[in-house]
């Protein structure tokens, strides 16, 4: 059975590929949206919440970068740029929601929203609470900005750590090394 | 930034602590009393199976708060993943659940094939499913293991291990090595299924079912056992769901929901296994799911041995898969795909992907997202241990110190796989 996602609040595109669905709805209506499909379409149980750093993209085809310390980038190009440049994304950062539908269809969808650095994302602890450890966990590692969350607190990373060590400009290696030679 | 409008959230009325699902506040009443002790239970104990740290605020022996704290095993996996090519990521995936490893090489393997599109021939698919439902009941045998260790009865502990050691040799005997095999390549397997295997898994598949029913024997009719299981970390069907639990605990609390009958991968829609269900959500339902898991585990296995078909074992796609060894003193162009293999890796074109898999643990989901080059854009595991801690809270709430021994035991984390 096709679900009708027009009727989704705050809805910018539906896009299918791969045999997945995908919903990208504005952010500022996002709760909107989630109490829409939970209540109405029936995705009671939210699998995974999963943000991406989408900084750099279609750039040297180099995700991060190793940094030595004199600040040699070791992760080069790979001898080939792109086959094709990649499609552009709208802004830096996305938070897709994977959504299930607990009954003998067996839906799934990704519900998207798409934010830059420091835009608010409204939670949807209320709406399903196992948002919660996600929440913190796309904050935590990723920085997004959630917004209205009970607890927003690192939850991977020490309390007093400093960035968010996912992001595509947080450089690999730039941990110093206890007891290495160099030392 | 308008917050979410006031309407009935999904825990109104439910036993899920509010505002915050995950942790369960000390009572008005009782705060500022001097009788409430605060203590910490972990990083570093025996039961925490990992290194979890729960702080726990107790009255007498009765639990009024407790909280979660968890990330002492994280390693950033994810990130490492992204500085690798995509062949040679899938190594990190097993270290991850170290526990149930083959489900975590299955689901990245699988999520690739997804993306790539690549046909994977029968006999590769029919050995996955073995392999898988073997780690499955490894992993099983690990839970009860540990489980009742934790609750007392230390002979089972020794009982589980030896058929865990079976287990494990027969997996050093497909792949050479005992845990995080890292067998299942894109497109197929990383080698044929050597010969002597057959009859050895044959020897545990008669094995093992006797081996289970010694488990329960020692068990089930043990008073001491069903006390300290029986109503105890209770989980509703409606607090399963919104808080997100899969697999046994979900299972143990009357939702007829497995992955591997409602939307099957591999070859589960043609082998015949049972579903185990059980309504009252306490540590003894979830135990007794994860013991007919078991018994349908090795139904699987005994299937799959039965019926696993001749052929290829790997997909002939040279852009993706490496060429046979032998064909590389001989053919030009097999070494200059295993040479572009190696080095640069094979391309995944763009998109992205969300994969899930039925682990011992529950939904165990993989989401990638490819730029269309040799390394992934991101890696995002969608952990079931990380969410299974979620309802810590839910369950604790009118639990004594002891009970949260077995609930914790119950909800069968692995903290590697909480904290990737």
């Amino acid at each position: 059975m096709a679900l009708n996602y027009r009727p989704v609040p705050g809805l910018i595109e539906i896009r299918e590929a791969r045999g997945e669905t995908t919903v990208v709805v504005d952010p500022a209506r996002l709760v909107d949206a989630a109490y829409h499909v939970r209540d109405e379409l029936g995705f009671d149980f939210l699998a995974d919440i999963a943000a991406t750093d989408y900084l750099g993209w279609g750039g040297d085809g180099v995700s991060g970068y190793i940094g030595t310390d004199r600040g040699r980038d070791i992760n080069r190009p790979m001898t080939q740029g792109f086959q094709s440049l990649p499609t552009p994304k709208p802004k830096r950062f996305s938070v897709s929601y994977h959504l299930l539908a607990l009954r003998d269809d067996h839906t799934r969808v990704r519900l998207q929203v798409w934010v830059d650095d420091g835009e608010p994302v409204p939670t949807v602890v209320g709406v399903w609470p196992t948002a919660d450890w996600h929440e913190r966990e796309a904050w935590d590692l990723m920085g997004v900005a959630i917004d209205g969350h009970p607890n927003l607190e690192r939850i991977l990373m020490p309390e007093d750590w400093v960035g968010h060590p996912l992001r595509k400009d947080y450089p690999i290696g730039g941990e110093p090394v206890r007891f290495s030679s160099a030392e | 930034m308008a917050i979410a409008p006031e309407r009935a959230k999904i825990y109104d009325g439910t036993r899920i602590p509010s505002p915050i699902p995950s942790i369960l506040e000390v009572p008005a009443h009782l705060r500022g009393n001097d009788d409430i002790l605060t203590v910490n239970f972990g990083p570093n104990h025996p039961s925490t199976h990992g290194v979890l740290r729960l702080v726990v605020d107790l009255d007498g022996e009765e639990v009024v708060g407790v909280k979660a704290v968890i990330g002492y095993l994280h390693t950033g996996f994810e990130k490492s993943m992204e500085q690798k090519t995509w062949w040679k990521a899938i190594t990190y995936a097993p270290r991850m659940d170290y526990v149930s490893f083959q489900y975590q090489e299955l689901c990245f393997v699988l999520a690739i094939e997804k993306l790539l599109g690549i046909e994977v021939p029968p006999r590769a698919t029919w050995m996955r499913m073995l392999l898988s439902e073997l780690n499955r009941i490894h992993s099983h045998l690990v839970w009860l293991g540990t489980a009742a260790l934790e609750l007392g009865a230390i002979s089972m502990f020794w009982y589980c291990f030896r058929e865990r050691d079976r287990v494990l040799d027969l997996f050093e005997l497909v792949t050479g090595y005992r845990m995080h095999t890292r067998y299942f390549q894109v497109g197929g397997l990383a080698e044929e299924i050597p010969p002597g295997f057959f009859p050895e898994c044959e020897r545990f598949v008669e094995l093992m079912p006797g081996a289970i029913d010694d488990y329960e024997g020692l068990v089930d009719r043990n008073p001491i056992w069903l006390e300290r299981t029986r109503g105890v970390g209770l989980l509703s069907r409606e607090d399963a769901i919104a808080l997100g639990q899969s697999g046994p605990v979900l299972r143990g609390s009357g939702v007829d929901w497995d992955l591997r009958r409602r939307e099957p991968y591999l070859a589960y829609d043609q082998v015949d296994f049972r579903v185990p269900v059980y309504p009252a959500g306490d540590v003894y339902d979830r135990y007794r799911v994860r013991m007919d898991e078991m018994r349908e585990s090795v139904r699987i296995v005994e299937q799959a041995l039965r019926r696993m078909p001749d052929g290829p074992w790997i997909a002939d796609d040279r852009k993706v898969v490496l060429p046979p060894r032998h064909e590389l003193h001989t053919s030009m162009e097999s070494l200059i795909h295993h040479f572009k293999i190696v080095t640069e890796g094979y391309r995944v074109p763009e998109g992205e992907v969300y994969l899930p898999v039925e682990s011992p643990r529950g939904e165990l989901g993989c989401y990638l997202v490819s730029d269309g080059g040799p390394r992934p854009w991101r890696v995002k595991f969608r952990a079931p241990s990380f969410v299974a801690l979620e309802a810590t809270a839910t369950c604790m709430s009118d639990a004594l110190v002891a009970d949260m021994i077995a609930v914790l035991g119950s909800l069968d984390t692995v903290m590697g796989d909480c904290d990737r």
